[in-house]
């Protein structure tokens, strides 16, 4: 009780001395039991090496794909490090891990969103390393396989409706993946599972709906300008896609 | 529709700037803060008993410097966006000019 006591004041004297103290929306440091980190980190483990394994394939076969693939990485950069508002009243970021996932696939998007969370894990105390391996899991895992199946099912209909749903989708999702490994992490004493799924897809999936727009129309900005200028800069999508 | 491209791309980033603006402007008493600062005031209500088990192992000095390596990542990727779209327009340009003095 004394300790929680101590723990909560710190918690509150940290909140009044950082009164801009901004939050993300990865899953915290420390907020998973130790046995759900270890369970996320060795699942997400062999996505990692087979996505390392795909880009050092693809750059052999042709090197002007590092361009587009230091693009794509780049878009992810952005993404990630834009903190909205929204109509819940607080703040997300997107993802910007469905432009890479609809031009290369999802594996190498594993890698690229590896880079980004230990950049903000390590950096900025936002996300964690003991949750890297859920968070992996749900932006650069989840994210990346749900753009890549989307993509191909709509892309015989129209290509920009076909991006931006990928996109969007990947986005929303993330967070949908997110809020399940939260809730069976934490189950709600009286209504379990389910009881927390409600009460964290509230928060973090509802939150991330108008934000999934905005990366839906972001990615197909950049995806057209990306196709546009294919002759200059050597890459090949054909072969990607 | 028969906009010019880049007309349409400046509606279609009008639209990302709506989506941000207008929960600023009609939620006026929100506070805007993390999604994952309210997960974490969840779980406190789920399990009260929960203390978490690691730590950061650097926190950003201030709220201010936190922006900063916000920035600081946000500029990264804007500068090698910006980089490729001058490598390739810069690149069709040449090859235009090439071909038209042929």
């Amino acid at each position: 009780m004394k300790k929680r006591f101590i723990l909560s004041g710190a918690f509150i004297s940290v909140m009044l001395l950082l009164p801009n103290y901004a939050f993300g929306m990865h899953i915290m440091e420390g907020f998973l039991p130790a046995g759900w980190a270890m369970f996320w980190s060795v699942f997400s483990l062999p996505f990692i090496i087979l996505g390392i394994r795909t880009i050092s394939k693809t750059f052999k076969e042709n090197p002007n794909q590092k361009l587009l693939f230091a693009l794509v990485t780049a878009f992810m950069f952005i993404l990630s490090a834009l903190k909205m508002p929204s109509v819940t009243g607080s703040t997300s970021h997107p993802t910007g891990a469905g432009l890479g996932a609809i031009l290369f696939g999802p594996l190498p998007m594993a890698v690229s969103g590896l880079i980004v969370l230990l950049f903000q894990a390590l950096l900025l105390a936002h996300g964690g390393i003991s949750t890297l391996g859920a968070n992996v899991f749900s932006m650069a895992i989840v994210g990346p396989f749900v753009a890549t199946f989307i993509y191909k099912l709509l892309k015989g209909t129209n290509k920009k409706v076909a991006v931006f749903l990928a996109a969007a989708l990947a986005d929303l999702l993330t967070y949908v993946v997110t809020s399940i490994q939260l809730a069976v992490a934490h189950p709600d004493a009286v209504s379990g599972v389910m009881g927390s799924l409600t009460k964290f897809l509230s928060i973090f999936a509802i939150t991330q709906i108008p934000l999934a727009i905005a990366e839906g129309i972001l990615t197909v900005i950049v995806y057209e300008l990306i196709v546009n200028y294919q002759k200059e800069g050597g890459y090949e999508l054909e072969k990607i896609n | 529709m028969n906009l010019k491209k880049s007309t349409k791309n400046i509606l279609l980033i009008l639209v990302v700037v709506l989506l941000a603006a207008v929960p600023l402007l009609v939620l006026k008493d929100a506070e805007f803060s993390g999604a994952d600062g309210q997960a974490e005031e969840a779980i406190t209500e789920i399990n009260p008993d929960y203390e978490p088990w690691f730590s950061p192992l650097i926190e950003p000095a201030s709220g201010e410097i936190e922006s900063l390596l916000f920035s600081l990542q946000a500029a990264i990727g804007a500068g090698f966006i910006g980089y490729f779209i001058g490598y390739v327009k810069g690149k069709r340009e040449v090859e235009q000019k090439v071909l038209n003095d042929k």
